[in-house]
């Protein structure tokens, strides 16, 4: 326990050490994030300078930095200049909608991927395998937002089979019942899927990989010669200590899904914290943007910490050291 | 002194570079991979000529909606886009544009990565712990956000600013996996054996360590430049990277996406030279991995 606890604190250091290198980042822009604002007919001169003095902005940059932490405990995050909104607010709507994405895609490609990595390794070098493998690494490192455009491509403009955009039964409500569940899928379908193919190469690639370096080792060559049945071997000897792997890539795949996510929602015009990042950017709206990326970070982080609290659990050899 | 330190018997069993090339030559998807890259290297490099060419063959007039919008044909094997312009002739000005950038940004996270790692790995204490401390911190921010947000707020940012920064916020896991490989060398025997006969810790470093990292740094890089690739092409197709009058594939793919419906060529024939690129990058790294032996290396 003590351990978990240990790691959770961890991550909070990390948490507060990637915001602050985010904050100083941003601030390294060129111009003063004061003068875009003012570009804007949408915020009043009065409304700019309260917003210049309540985060400091007046004051050097480790004041302002001080500041706007403070602020941000306190729920604060600035005001959206395009919508005039609380930017606490904003991200609150847009949040759940991007976690929603991932939490679908993150089981789905990890389930994906691993089954593939392991119908790869059972048959190491045969025709399955290599084709498979041809293909995943074909898809692997694509951009996201490259992946997105064909499958809206193919299923949306030539099969007819999606709208070109999704997310608006989120945003307005799909209704309930039956209708309104077969509407939310659908909205979902082709965003998740392209997460979901950028993600199953890399997993699959990794299980393959792990289970390979696992199957010539005694324990395996054992429970052969006891005569265990082949897929027994495979399955509940050889999978379960080729697994480790698959927690630690599920910590190192959120920062690259969470971007993928950014990507995948412009296209799909899917109203989550990408769209709402990119719309930032499109207006320079200082404040919105900082939050987002700051938001963004935390939930990085996080969902790290979880990986790695799920390390502790799947694996006794790290508790017990 | 140095004369003996750096004669033959003591030199470090570096892999020497012509082998290297001549093994990845003895793979033919390897040299599949890198004819692709050089045909798409050779038309960046050729765009203004070719483009001329293009041009003088079948004019187009921008004014006239006779131009725009074309199907693919024989003048045009590439169709035209919504403004009327040729789009093989801005497939290869885009090119220039985004291998170019792609280039830079890989020497310039090589550089960073290398030179951190290998300070870090040959230093050890306390200089390696913070280092790596800072590298793990970049690692675990998503960097895409990071770099949207800047860009948004430096909209004047020219191609070589793209560059730069891109570049700079690339090197975190290559200098990672340089770092891992130098612990391993620096122990090694002809590294103990140059300090015994008292050469001084550069020469070392320089000399000693620094030849049998490039290896492993090199099959790094190319991950990087697949990465960078993908980015700058995000970046511009989210309208925040490479801005009017120049071009990119990615923001040629962004002109093209609200036309996928009636003139899918605009957007698909950029998409398909980002996706070639990145795929013989990717398999490029794949097979020097294999030649190289790199254990080290983050999961991918």
């Amino acid at each position: 326990m003590s351990r978990a606890l240990r790691r959770v604190v961890q991550g909070a250091a990390v948490a507060a050490l990637v915001t602050t290198l985010a904050f100083f980042l941003i601030r390294l822009a060129p111009g003063d994030p004061f003068a875009t604002l003012r570009e804007n007919p949408n915020l009043s001169p009065a409304t700019i300078d309260d917003l210049r003095t309540r985060f400091g902005f007046d004051q050097p940059l480790v004041v302002q930095y001080a500041r706007y932490v403070r602020r941000a405990l306190h729920g604060d995050l600035g005001i959206s200049v395009g919508t005039r909104r609380p930017v606490t607010e904003a991200i609150g709507d847009a949040l759940p909608r991007t976690l929603l994405l991932m939490g679908v895609a993150i089981p789905l490609s990890f389930a994906a991927g691993m089954a593939l990595g392991v119908a790869q390794a059972a048959r190491p070098r045969s025709r399955f395998d290599r084709i498979t493998r041809a293909a995943t690494t074909l898809l692997y490192a694509q951009p996201s937002f490259l992946l997105a455009v064909v499958l809206l491509l193919v299923f949306a403009a030539w099969l007819g089979l999606f709208q070109t955009t999704s997310g608006l039964g989120f945003l307005y409500g799909a209704g309930s019942g039956w209708a309104g569940f077969v509407w939310r899928v659908r909205e979902l379908t082709l965003p998740v899927l392209t997460l979901v193919l950028l993600t199953t190469g890399a997993v699959a690639r990794q299980q393959r990989a792990a289970l390979l370096e696992v199957l010539p080792e005694e324990f395996v060559r054992t429970a052969v010669a006891k005569g265990a049945a082949p897929r027994a071997v495979l399955l509940r000897h050889a999978l379960r200590n080729a697994m480790l792997p698959m927690v630690t890539l599920l910590g190192l795949a959120f920062p690259a899904l969470l971007g993928g996510a950014v990507f995948v929602e412009q296209v799909f015009s899917w109203p989550g914290m990408g769209r709402l990042l990119v719309d930032a950017a499109a207006t320079r709206d200082y404040f919105l943007l900082t939050g987002c990326v700051l938001v963004g970070s935390v939930t990085v982080v996080v969902g790290s910490l979880l990986a790695d609290l799920l390390a502790l659990l799947v694996d006794p050899r790290q508790r017990a050291s | 002194m140095t004369t003996l330190v750096s004669g033959a018997p003591l030199a470090p069993p570096a892999p020497a570079a012509p082998t290297l090339l001549r093994r990845l030559g003895a793979r033919p998807s390897a040299v599949a991979a890198l004819s692709v890259l050089a045909v798409l290297a050779a038309g960046a490099l050729l765009a203004p000529w070719i483009a001329a060419r293009l041009h003088a063959t079948a004019p187009l007039d921008p004014m006239s909606a006779g131009s725009r919008l074309l199907a693919p044909s024989l003048a045009h094997p590439f169709g035209t886009d919504a403004q009327g312009r040729d789009v093989l002739a801005q497939l290869l000005l885009g090119g220039r544009v985004s291998l170019a950038v792609a280039a830079v940004s890989t020497l310039i996270a090589a550089f960073l990565g290398t030179a951190v790692g290998v300070v870090a790995g040959h230093l050890g204490g306390r200089t390696d712990a913070l280092l790596m401390r800072g590298v793990d911190t970049f690692l675990a921010m998503p960097r895409i956000l990071v770099l949207i947000a800047l860009f948004a707020l430096w909209p004047t940012a020219p191609v070589s600013g793209l560059a730069l920064v891109i570049g700079a916020m690339s090197w975190f896991g290559l200098s990672r996996v340089v770092r891992a490989q130098t612990l391993a060398v620096r122990v090694r025997d002809h590294v103990a054996a140059a300090r015994a006969l008292g050469a001084g810790e550069l020469h070392v470093l320089l000399r000693h360590v620094l030849p049998n990292v490039a290896g492993v740094a090199l099959v790094a890089a190319t991950l990087v430049a697949g990465e960078v690739v993908g980015i700058e092409a995000g970046l511009s197709f989210l309208g925040l990277g490479v801005r009017p009058p120049d071009t990119s594939w990615g923001k040629m793919v962004q002109d093209g996406v609200s036309f996928l419906a009636s003139a899918w060529w605009i957007a698909v024939v950029p998409a398909l030279a980002i996706a070639l690129t990145v795929a013989a990058i990717s398999h490029l790294g794949d097979v020097l991995r294999d030649l190289v032996d790199v254990r080290q290396l983050p999961p991918r």
